[in-house]
């Protein structure tokens, strides 16, 4: 039986997961966590806007959106 | 030189100045000394002015600009280095803003907890999200951030970031962590708040 992660545990992976590849470990424990956690999942999602933000100051702006970071 | 690549050669000055509040923006908040970042914008400006001839039409004028401010800026950010001006990381197990986040028990506190922020599209298209953005960016400590826009602004693998730091790569995940959840709260607070931040930089564009 797989012990529940706890939250702040799973923000250490859903961070980590940006930087470099989980191990198998890491991403069961995570999915299963993120799929039972409704704030973790939020927590998720806003790391992922994190992520993103880059690609907002240097996307073209009236690109053709090839690139995936549309501006708006 | 043909008329033609004349006028394609003004009409690229005038992006440049369009897009240099970006550019500003962007230094800024990687370098976090106002003057040095115009410095380095003007001397980003002053580069792609005179490769003009090498970008040659190919697609993509802003973010080619964008690649050589980001080679100014990492060389002003190893002057910085040189010079001490960076405070070593020390990790001292100051993790209180953190710490505020969850119970003892490893769960958020309730008034922690994460919310949705809704469409990612809709979250980038609103300036009020990038004035809290900016507002939260500057309010984390220099060291935090600095790595933490290597990482996301720059885009430097974590590897390359310990290159440039001198920090283990294991300091740099557990600082991108620490960033992370530190921003996502603070943007939480002033975006998803009906207060405006107290305060944010006008310099960005649209």
């Amino acid at each position: 039986m797989i012990k529940m992660m706890l939250c702040r545990e799973a923000t250490r992976l859903m961070s980590k997961r940006l930087d470099a590849p989980l191990g198998l470990g890491e991403r069961l424990s995570l999915r299963l966590h993120l799929g039972m956690c409704r704030p973790c999942r939020h927590c998720n999602a806003q790391f992922d806007v994190l992520h993103r933000v880059g690609h907002h100051f240097d996307a073209e702006p009236n690109a053709d959106k090839s690139d995936n970071a549309p501006r708006s | 030189m043909a008329a033609e690549t004349t006028q394609n050669t003004h009409a690229r000055m005038q992006r440049l100045a369009a897009v240099r509040p970006r550019l500003v923006s962007f230094a800024r908040l990687q370098l976090r000394e106002p003057a040095l970042a115009e410095d380095t914008v003007q001397e980003a400006l002053a580069t792609a002015i005179e490769k003009d001839d090498d970008f040659a039409g190919r697609s993509g004028y802003e973010t080619w600009v964008f690649g050589i401010l980001k080679y100014k800026i990492l060389d002003a950010l190893r002057a910085q280095r040189r010079q001490g001006k960076w405070q070593p990381f020390v990790d001292d197990g100051d993790n209180e803003a953190i710490d505020r986040q969850f119970q003892q028990s490893g769960h958020w506190q309730v008034a922690a907890r994460p919310s949705d922020w809704g469409d990612p599209e809709a979250t980038f298209a609103n300036e009020h999200f990038w004035q809290v953005f900016d507002a939260c960016m500057i309010a984390l400590p220099d060291n935090i951030a600095r790595v933490f826009s290597l990482r996301e602004l720059m885009g430097l693998s974590t590897a390359d970031i310990c290159k440039e730091t001198g920090l283990k790569e294991n300091n740099c995940w557990v600082i991108l962590h620490r960033a992370r959840l530190r921003l996502r709260a603070c943007i939480e607070r002033g975006y998803l708040s009906e207060h405006a931040p107290q305060h944010g930089l006008s310099e960005r564009g649209k």
